[in-house]
């Protein structure tokens, strides 16, 4: 079955060690993600292409126990609704990313653990292919 | 140019299906109207707040079509702020003497949702299920109780308490008292935040008069001074909102520039400060906002809260018309319930929830999306 990014241009795919694909400004050095085309510190416009560390430390974290609002979510919603870990990832220093968490369990996740990049099915589109999404999960 | 508050009405918050927000906002400004012993007739400008309605100014179909200059505003979250902001300056630049500052909504049921890519937002970040108030506020909460030692039983306590002041409060949505463990014990939306711990989209409508301070005693013996109403958005580095990424750099909320500004500009500082509004969207909000707006240190909520300082009858009395959580938010209506509640308390006409001992200054506070607050503080 295809295997199809959720967006174009916000993670490397197919890939054998995916990346996010984020924007670091020519004149401050800030990181952004996904990528933008202007800075939201020093307002130049000149942003390179920056692909991110693929390992960082969970920020903040929280379950997302109930389906969102369809639109814009697009996910599974009634029975087939699974809750899901939300958090930000510190990602070596350069910049913190939202993203879903493979884990949903308030025992197994803690501020400051490690975590690292995986890319995980999200849902079935119409064509029958598979959608995935960047998530993060525990190292170890 | 001084401004004084010399009339305030309230539509009741919570459901009413056979009411529009217009009839809502019109009741509103009736009542502040003979709060303040006015006629419309006599109204020189007004500021209308509503996220549902796009013209509440068409209330004038209710009240008199008297052509005066009248301005929608749409600020988020801080929209009835930006309302009183908007009012209070226009007094104050010397342009009008008497105004209408009003606001109104009706909200369907559930969390509010709207396309992200009008956030600035790309559209997957929706998709994924992550452009959702709840979310953020349940990792800010989250965040906040690892980094300062805030329990859950904190947050518990604190939506009780707001339940226990909203059922002392004939125009609050939610009159029911609720126990810290029924609260614990709803359905978990965001870990660690349950159903009862956050408040609701509702319906109402709120209404002040303001005049120049120095004819204020025209219209009352009981003047309430707007002494400072300040609006800011958030810098780069703030925790905010539907922020896909943020930068490693950190850097204050924006309640903690609007707060810090409003001080500044009336000259006294939150040790002064008798009866306080705060954004309560969820328990964990109220509790943070504690420490956002300067009344007290990064962790010392815990204590406050176990001696009961945040009640009617402590030391830093919080929402005590039961506040979001107990009133619901009809967006465009919500920061002047705020002043509505702060200016009966100032009075000493708060009945059943009246802080005791004759409280002189009051403080309101707004914030949402997306990463917006604004702030206000008032005096006798």
């Amino acid at each position: 079955m295809a295997r199809v990014p959720v967006a174009e241009g916000i993670f490397t795919w197919p890939a054998d060690d995916p990346q996010l694909i984020g924007s670091r400004c020519t004149a401050c050095g800030i990181v952004t993600f996904p990528s933008q085309g202007a800075c939201p510190r020093c307002a130049a416009t000149a942003m390179a292409k920056h692909l991110l560390p693929r390992r960082g430390l969970l920020w903040a974290w929280t379950i997302q126990h109930f389906p969102p609002p369809s639109p814009p979510y697009a996910g599974p919603t009634g029975t087939a609704f699974v809750p899901f870990g939300v958090g930000y990832v510190e990602l070596g220093g350069e910049v913190k990313v939202e993203t879903r968490l493979t884990e949903a369990d308030p025992e197994t996740l803690k501020h400051g653990m490690e975590m690292e990049l995986v890319i995980v099915p999200f849902r079935a589109d119409d064509g029958g292919s598979e959608v995935v999404t960047f998530a993060f999960r525990p190292v170890g | 140019m001084d401004v004084a508050i010399v009339g305030v009405g309230l539509h009741p918050f919570g459901r009413f299906p056979d009411l529009t927000a217009i009839d809502m906002g019109a009741i509103a400004i009736r009542r502040a109207l003979a709060d303040a012993g006015v006629e419309w007739r006599d109204i020189q400008f007004g500021f209308a707040g509503s996220y549902e309605v796009d013209n509440p100014d068409a209330v004038v179909a209710l009240l008199g079509l008297t052509g005066i200059p009248f301005t929608d505003v749409y600020n988020g979250c801080a929209t009835a702020a930006s309302v009183l902001t908007l009012a209070a300056n226009t007094i104050r630049l010397g342009e009008h003497d008497l105004g209408i500052a009003v606001g109104m909504d009706k909200h369907l049921r559930g969390a509010f949702n709207a396309d992200p890519r009008l956030y600035a937002c790309p559209l997957w970040y929706g998709e994924l299920g992550h452009f959702l108030t709840t979310k953020f506020f349940g990792m800010k909460i989250n965040k906040y109780m690892h980094d300062f030692g805030i329990s859950r039983s904190t947050l518990a306590k604190v939506a009780a308490k707001n339940y226990r002041n909203g059922a002392l409060n004939p125009n609050a949505f939610r009159r029911k008292p609720l126990s810290e463990e029924a609260i614990l014990a709803s359905p978990m939306l965001n870990y660690p935040l349950t159903q009862y711990m956050f408040c609701s989209p509702d319906e109402g409508a709120a209404a002040v008069v303001l005049c120049r301070a120095d004819h204020a005693r025209r219209y009352t013996d009981t003047p309430i001074y707007l002494r400072a109403a300040t609006v800011r958005t958030r810098r780069l580095g703030a925790f905010e909102v539907h922020s896909p990424w943020l930068p490693i750099e950190e850097t204050p909320g924006p309640t903690v520039d609007a707060s810090r500004a409003a001080f500044e500009m009336a000259g006294i500082g939150p040790e002064d400060v008798d009866v306080i509004q705060l954004q309560d969207t969820d328990a964990g909000a109220e509790v943070i906002h504690l420490a956002e707006n300067g009344f007290c240190a990064d962790g010392d909520q815990e204590r406050l809260v176990a001696d009961g300082e945040l009640q009617i009858g402590g030391r830093l009395p919080v929402n005590t018309d039961g506040g979001l959580i107990a009133n619901g938010e009809p967006i465009g209506a919500s920061g002047l319930r705020q002043v509505h509640e702060v200016v009966l308390q100032l009075r000493g006409q708060a009945g059943d929830r009246q802080v005791p001992r004759k409280p002189r200054v009051g403080y309101t506070q707004l914030y949402g999306a997306p990463g917006t607050a604004g702030v206000s503080i008032l005096s006798v």
